[in-house]
């Protein structure tokens, strides 16, 4: 075999012989043919000091690698030039030793040092590296060192780094399974993480080191959902996959409803045309579930969390990675509602234009998917017509949908299709097509005799492989009704004179055999041309020769008890100790003899019983039992590592596990992605707008949950509490909103710039609307946020930091606003609508107003505390989700008085001012008292300190009398307290006004986990910490109400602390993004500490006091 | 001694004798541990050793049974193969396998007879072998546990593509040219087996493709092909861009390409046609533009798959375009254009393959005239017919251009350029059969190529592209061209 040339030189390293093909490979330079004596020549270069000489000699020793050649012998020369300045030569080197470290131990372990310096290198890509290096080489010694690094990098900084951790892990794993636990804890402390970057890493991971460990998934189930559109190709996979998996254990069978009542007759139900009927049922079921009285069946209400996931899995199928889209197909054939899975035939299809390896893959899925669900695939019968140019085993694949796809209405279409295969000059397709056509016929009454006739005349083929497949074929076909089909018998027998293949020469003589009084003349005479040639015939053959003659034995046996004497005798002689077995029990069942047993009476009875007509059935039936898209589905053999799919359970584990603890934190993680892709990178995330009529084929609450999930603001799974009340409340509103929608976009034209964050918002509010209405809308923000993708990782990370703010007031809004029982908001709702449609000059309707978010801000107390009120009994939420919007302070601009008038009051809304990250958002609340109209409301001669900017609100073209406005301003602090002075003017008069900062204003939150938290502190010692004992106020010493004292005096985020006793908030300066830590430590008798880490002392100190006041008061 | 000390003394040893297997045990197992892991042998071999133990041990099968099972990566090894079986790279991402695992890849290829027939998944028994055919090269990949075969060929493409990018083409002297930066690029696309960094734009922040000026300067100077600078577009949000893009000509090309898949039967009929296109982009443009590209008639695609670039949000919204590019070429959009519209076939072809009962030979008659051409010339046409075997040669008249019969493949190659209307092309003349060999009683069929310049045969139209995020005026320009692609004749 041509192999074995090239493998004689597996072992012999250099040994030399044998590689002509390698001469002229530059790297090895031809110098490179023969024995140990070059490698001296390399070390040498290799002790040189010449980087030059060091690549060269890496170059070629990497060549020879890549050949399979052993170089072990140069590991001391190799391994000296680990630390190696030049990049180049570093990395062949880290080639080099993951490859032989294994095979030198000691040697490798001079190298660990270098790794461990480079783990603690300020750059990341080098801690990378280091990592990656460090865990692939196999030394079992290392292995703590391994465990340290990998904990370490685990909670670094940088998310590529905590990438490296994440592929690290299965390293370890297999080089130590002893660690299992402790790399579990890392491996559910990655899963939190919330950055694209490392979900897929962590998630493989997982797989491959605790993949029953189902219950790490719960918590960052609905994380995985969100992200996984933007986690790289590969990641999605394995996320996919394994989100299946999970899937299968924590929902209910959507079907299950269906196939109770629909069991076996859904060959004809998943006509196309059908589909829409059956949501159209499912939907009236949904109705009727209300309803119990009604309802006939037992309501199927699909879990939100599971919509979550087929929504969030179905833009991938658009994926260009074959692998992202058969993944998500497995998905939907495996969890979909049956009237959904449609969708993933049209991607299934376009595969077929790939490379034959994926055509290959993908027709074997579809084979199995065809058999279950056939009407998916009906409308794309024809892209699975085969072409002369296909290898075989494509066409053959092709061939078995097709069989699949046949049913009486495209028989017709199909069988000419085959006529044209029959033809082929490709002989084993042409085999197949027969064996194909056999199936249409077996499972299609109506098409029987036709096939069989067709059949009949291959049978006159020329070639004898056509010939020998058709017999066989047909006497299948045969065996579901005999009686009719003598002649086609006959023709038969005369057949054995030609054909040879040994399986139709069998399948002859057994039909004969079997089928001998329909033929009675012809059977004896071909017992006797087989007893002639007996001794020649395959093995297969001769078994039926004995069969048939005792077959004949039993029904003639005057004509052929000699012959078959005779072949009994040739065969109790034969080589093959099946046959003379044969033989022999044959002899002693149906020849009569004094001995002979009680069975002989039975012989008839049991050769000539009835046999069943054979089952002609895809070999692809119930493959579905193995998750689609595996290898183990792909052999039809469980592979190793293989994860079994999980049945459905009988009734639903609790929803409730997915709601994560501490929801403010993961929530605002989620979101806070979802919106920095909508800042940074809104692809696909915000997927919406397939709301359709698949979205109606669920309950109520799921597509309360779907226009959640979609718009990217509010809870991304149920969070059921909250969510109800919102129900409720928008029912009410609906109306109104729904007839505000077409001014609110003329509105949204007329506003200007500054508006913008806000606008945003309600855009969004509104997408949610529309959504619901499965309307598609344009999202204005993109062309603008777009540009600032530009903004590197870095910067990226602050601007989440305020999407997370941002997200945070605003749920805190929604909340608000879905509050109709309190009457603050709807008076000033109603005011708003008024001020509104002042601005909107061309509309006399009065417009309702979901742009009443500033308003919000402005909610009496007593809304607050009922909000608070709310969270506090809620059992999901934990104290931790107070708001801090509902603290909000306003301080007064302009007196009534002094303004003539005009009361000018501001508060700083906590946003992000979206059209410069660096300044706060000071919202201003105007209120004319006077009787007259005020108007041209704008800003003029701003004095500012040095460095600081500001922003200016439009100006308010008129503020008639009574009414109140609100408009936002951002101003650039720098970091400090200074007031911005600047005069308000009027068209009449001008006021000299300020705004000064409170000190927690000049932040905003982050979100860090504990561990970063820790570490983060650690680097902020000595100087930049400031501590102050205290004694807390009788009313404050709970931790909720520290938290909350905390949150309305500077505008922080609380971190996830394991002790009840600490409180620690995180945040960063606006301006400069210094980091803000803030840790309160409670003691017996309300005595605590208060410790602030701050790399600006100046803040620092005065985060301090303003603290200290709100938990003494 | 009484009976009772002696009961004593025997249930001592008893006892003595079990910790001292147990503790042999616990070493053996450790041992074994230990051994197969530096042997780098997969689970069943560890079975199998396990299954051996067993047999010794059967009181101590609990805590064997609590050895777990060894966690493998996805892709073990990778092997490259060229056309004649030869063994020229191979690259291991975790422990050695044995080159000899891919006998069994050898046996199958043997089977097979034609390469593309070689199934892409073998089992072994101990591994699985997953291999794709490219450009006369198989790529084999080894692989120990399950993982979703499309994820290993779907990457061993990528491999291909990456090594087609840097190099200009994929074939065995390439490779083994720059076998080095193969392998480079091998370490960084996948670690422990799980891919790591595959877009074409980070690998070559990382590793710079060859230039022939750079190798001139990196032999006088020794210099590197490994990037000094390192990769941040794996970092960032966007990693199929590089960071600090700069030219001075900023362009932006696209090429919409259709191709028509067809099957016509023997009377001209069309069995089944669809188009299939795709956008290629060349986009050289300074720092971080973001592009909207949109299209007249959007309505006609049927379905599509996009560059992870493109925002799909934006797509289901407005039918638009949107998306970052990547730096140089790419492929922008692939998509189907709707089955509804009718497919104009722009040739149509008659012909008449016949072979006599009587004596050896037969005629072929071919000629091909213009159908729907959107009143463009039809060029490069081609007409590809894979004989039966039994077609000994060929002795044809063409009236346009040239023809070529290749004996050992039965491949007949009718080369036309571009179709004149006024005069059609023909091709004519007797075929020779085998001597004694039965006619053969199917018709080849006949594989046309074709191309018409400046059109999109299914009439997709881009209206504009717009340019955000950077000053500049950018160069822009958008190319049609309809091919043939799998565009088949039955006879």
């Amino acid at each position: 075999m041509s192999a074995n040339s090239a493998f004689n030189d597996e072992k012999g390293g250099s040994s030399s012989v044998g590689e002509p093909e390698y001469g002229h490979d530059p790297a090895s330079g031809g110098i490179f043919s023969s024995d140990y004596k070059r490698h001296d020549d390399l070390k040498e270069m290799l002790d040189s000091n010449k980087d030059s000489l060091k690549l060269e000699a890496m170059k070629r020793i990497v060549a020879m690698i890549a050949r399979g050649k052993n170089t072990s012998d140069l590991f001391p020369a190799v391994v000296k030039n680990v630390a190696c300045k030049n990049i180049e030569v570093k990395k062949l080197v880290y080639v080099y030793l993951v490859r032989y470290a294994e095979e030198q131990q000691d040697l490798a372990l001079l190298s660990i040092s270098t790794f461990q310096r480079g783990l603690k290198d300020p750059n990341q890509l080098i801690r990378a590296s280091a990592l990656r290096v460090l865990s692939s080489i196999r030394v079992t010694i290392i292995v703590p060192i391994m465990m340290l690094a990998i904990k370490e990098a685990a909670s670094d900084m940088s998310p590529y780094v905590r990438k490296t951790a994440a592929h690290a892990i299965p390293k370890l794993y297999s080089l130590d399974p002893e660690q299992k636990d402790q790399l579990i804890e890392v491996i559910e402390k990655l899963l939190a993480d919330k950055t694209t970057l490392v979900a897929g890493s962590v998630v493989m991971a997982f797989e491959e080191v605790c993949p029953e460990r189902i219950d790490l998934i719960h918590k960052n189930y609905r994380k995985l959902c969100n992200l996984l559109i933007d986690v790289e190709e590969w990641g999605q996979v394995v996320i996919i996959n394994m989100l299946t998996r999970y899937a299968r254990t924590q929902f209910l069978n959507p079907n299950m409803n269906e196939s109770l009542l629909e069991e076996g007759s859904n060959k004809t139900f998943y006509g196309s045309d059908e589909d829409e009927d059956e949501e159209e049922e499912e939907e009236e079921k949904d109705k009727k579930a209300e309803a119990p009285a009604v309802a006939k069946r037992k309501p199927y209400v699909m879990d939100p969390d599971h919509r979550l996931l087929l929504r969030n899995t179905k833009p991938l199928l658009q994926s260009r990675n074959a692998a992202v889209v058969m993944a998500v197909a497995q998905l939907y054939f495996h969890l979909a509602p049956k009237a959904e899975v449609g969708v993933i035939a049209k991607a299934l299809v376009r595969l077929l234009r790939s490379h034959s390896e994926v055509q290959y893959v993908v027709l074997q899925n579809v084979a199995t998917m065809s058999i279950k669900r056939r009407g998916m695939f009906e409308p794309y019968l024809k892209s699975f017509y085969i072409r002369s140019t296909d290898p075989t085993q494509i066409k053959v694949l092709k061939l078995e949908v097709l069989t699949n796809l046949a049913n009486e209405t495209n028989i017709s279409t199909i069988l000419r299709e085959f006529q044209t295969y029959i033809k082929s000059m490709d002989k084993d397709f042409v085999a197949a097509t027969i064996q194909a056509i056999g199936r249409c016929a077996t499972n299609i009454g109506e098409v029987r005799d036709t096939c069989l006739n067709g059949l009949v005349q291959l049978l006159s083929n020329r070639d004898e492989l056509v010939v020998a497949e058709s017999v066989v074929v047909i006497k299948k076909l045969l065996q579901m009704q005999p009686e009719k089909h003598s002649d086609i018998i006959k023709h038969m027998a005369k057949l054995t004179d030609n054909i040879q293949v040994p399986m139709a020469r069998a399948s002859i003589l057994w039909l004969i055999g079997e089928y001998c009084e329909h033929v009675p003349k012809i059977a004896p005479d071909v017992l006797r041309k087989m007893a002639k040639s007996f001794t020649n015939e395959e093995d297969i053959v001769k078994l039926q020769i004995i069969n048939l003659a005792a077959k004949l034995y039993l029904t003639n046996s005057k004509q052929t008890k000699l012959l078959t004497q005779y072949v009994l005798n040739l065969a109790k002689y034969d080589q093959n100790y099946d046959i003379r077995d044969r033989a022999r029990f044959i002899r002693q069942l149906i020849v009569p003899t004094e001995k002979s047993g009680a069975l002989s009476k039975y012989a008839k009875k049991l050769f000539l019983a009835l046999k069943p007509a054979p089952v002609l059935e895809s070999p692809f039936k119930d493959r579905d039992h193995f998750q689609l898209g595996s290898l183990s589905h792909l052999l039809n053999a469980k592979a190793g590592g293989y994860q079994e799919l999980p049945d459905w359970p009988e009734a639903a584990p609790d929803p409730s596990v997915r709601n994560v603890e501490v929801p403010e934190w993961t929530k605002c993680s989620s979101r806070e992605k979802r919106k920095e892709k909508k800042v940074e990178k809104p692809f696909y995330s915000d997927s919406e707008g397939e709301s359709g009529p698949t979205e109606s084929a669920d309950s109520e609450s799921d597509s309360a949950s779907g226009s959640e999930s979609g718009s990217g603001i509010e809870e991304s799974g149920s969070g059921s509490e909250s969510e109800e009340s919102e129900e409720g409340s928008e029912s009410e509103e609906e109306e109104e909103e729904e007839k505000e929608k077409d001014k609110k976009k003329k509105k949204k034209e007329l506003k200007t710039p500054v508006q913008e964050s806000e606008s945003e918002q309600s855009s969004e509010e509104e997408e949610r609307k529309h959504e619901r209405k499965s309307k598609q809308r344009k999202s204005e923000s993109e062309s603008e946020s777009d540009e600032e993708e530009e903004s590197e990782s870095e910067s990226s990370q602050s601007e989440s930091e305020d999407s997370e703010s941002e997200a945070e007031v605003k749920k805190k809004k929604k909340a608000a606003e879905s509050k109709p029982p309190s009457k603050p908001v709807k008076k000033d709702n109603k005011k708003e609508k008024k001020e509104m449609s002042l601005l909107d000059l061309d509309d006399f309707e009065p417009a309702p107003s979901p742009q009443a978010t500033p308003v919000n801000t402005f909610l009496s107390n007593s809304l607050a505390t009922d909000l608070e009120g709310l969270s506090l009994s809620d059992a999901v939420l934990s104290p931790a989700t107070i708001s801090p919007s509902s603290a909000l302070k306003s301080y007064e601009m302009l007196h009534r008085i002094t303004g003539e008038g005009l009361s000018v009051e501001y508060c700083f809304s906590r946003q992000p001012f979206s059209p410069d990250a660096n300044m706060v958002a000071v919202q201003m609340q105007f209120t004319n008292n006077a009787t007259s109209d005020t108007k041209n409301l704008h800003m003029e001669d701003v004095k500012l300190q040095s460095g600081m900017r500001v922003k200016e609100f439009p100006e308010i073209e008129l503020l008639p009398a009574g009414e109140m406005v609100t408009a936002v301003m951002g101003i650039d602090f720098c970091d400090s307290t200074q007031a911005a002075n600047f005069q308000l003017c009027t068209h009449t008069r001008k006021f000299h006004v300020s705004i000064q900062p409170p000190v927690g204003e000049l932040m905003r939150p982050i979100f860090l986990t504990e561990n970063e938290f820790k570490k983060e502190q650690g680097q902020l010692m000595g100087m930049n910490e400031i501590t102050e004992k205290i004694t807390l106020d009788a009313k404050c010493r709970n931790e909720h109400s520290i938290v909350q004292r905390v949150i309305t005096a500077a505008n922080l985020s609380r971190v996830p602390c394991g002790s009840d006793k600490e409180c620690r908030f995180a945040g960063r300066t606006v301006t400069s993004s210094s980091l803000v830590l803030v840790t309160v430590a409670t003691k017996e008798e309300g005595a605590a500490k208060v410790t602030i880490n701050c790399e600006k002392m100046v803040i620092g100190t005065m985060l301090v006091k303003d603290i200290l006041l709100a938990l003494t008061q | 001694m009484s009976k009772r000390e002696t009961e004593r003394a025997e249930a001592k040893i008893l006892l003595a004798e079990e910790q001292i297997k147990l503790t042999k045990l616990q070493q053996t197992k450790a041992k074994l541990q230990i051994h197969l892991l530096k042997a780098g042998l997969g689970n069943a071999d560890l079975q199998a050793s396990l299954q051996q133990l067993r047999q010794f041990l059967p009181y101590w099968h609990h805590i064997l049974c609590n050895i777990p099972e060894l966690a493998a990566e996805m892709i073990h090894s990778l092997f490259l193969i060229n056309h004649s079986g030869d063994l020229f790279l191979e690259k291991h991402w975790k422990s050695v396998i044995s080159r000899s695992v891919c006998d069994y890849f050898f046996e199958a290829k043997e089977k097979a007879v034609d390469p593309e027939n070689v199934p892409p998944v073998l089992q072994t028994p101990h591994h699985y072998l997953i291999t794709i055919y490219r450009d006369k090269l198989f790529f084999l990949s080894v692989i120990q546990t399950e993982v979703p075969p499309l994820f290993v060929i779907e990457f061993l493409h990528r491999v291909a593509d990456t090594i087609q990018d840097y190099f200009g083409e994929c074939s065995e002297s390439v490779i083994k040219d720059n076998v080095v930066t193969v392998y480079e690029l091998l370490e960084e696309m996948l670690d422990n087996g799980f891919p790591l960094a595959t877009e074409s734009n980070v690998l070559k922040e990382m590793i710079r493709p060859p230039t022939i000026l750079r190798s001139v300067v990196n032999t006088l100077t020794g210099g590197s092909n490994v990037g000094d600078t390192l990769p941040t577009g794996q970092l960032s949000n966007i990693p199929w861009r590089r960071a600090g893009v700069k030219y001075t000509n900023n362009e932006a090309y696209f090429d919409v390409i259709e191709e028509i898949d067809a099957i016509l039967d023997k009377s001209g009929s069309t069995v089944f046609a669809e188009i299939q296109g795709v956008i290629e982009a060349c986009v050289r443009l300074t720092g971080m533009p973001d592009l909207t590209l949109s299209f007249m008639n959007p309505r006609l695609l049927d379905d599509v798959s996009f560059h992870p670039c493109v925002r799909f949000k934006r797509w289901e919204s407005e039918r638009v375009l949107s998306f970052i590019p990547p730096d140089g070429n790419f492929t922008l959009m692939n998509y189907h254009v709707s089955s509804q519209n009718l497919v104009a076939i722009p040739v149509y072809v008659k012909q008449s393959i016949t072979f006599f009962e009587m004596g050896p030979c037969g005629r072929l008659d071919i000629t091909i005239g213009p159908k729907q051409t959107m009143g463009k010339t039809v060029e490069a046409l081609m007409v590809t017919i894979h004989m039966p075997k039994a077609v000994l040669s060929a002795n044809l008249t063409p009236t346009q251009g040239n023809y070529t019969y290749d004996l050992a493949t039965k491949v007949l190659v009718w080369d036309i350029g571009k179709l004149n209307p006024q005069k059609l092309p023909n091709l004519r003349g007797s075929l020779s059969l085998q001597a004694g060999a039965p006619k053969p009683e199917d018709n080849p069929s006949l594989n046309i190529d074709l191309k018409i310049q400046q059109v999109a045969i299914s009439g997709l139209k881009v209206s504009r592209l717009d340019m955000y995020g950077e000053k500049y005026k950018p160069f822009k320009g958008v190319k049609y061209l309809t091919k043939a692609g799998k565009f088949q004749v039955r006879t």
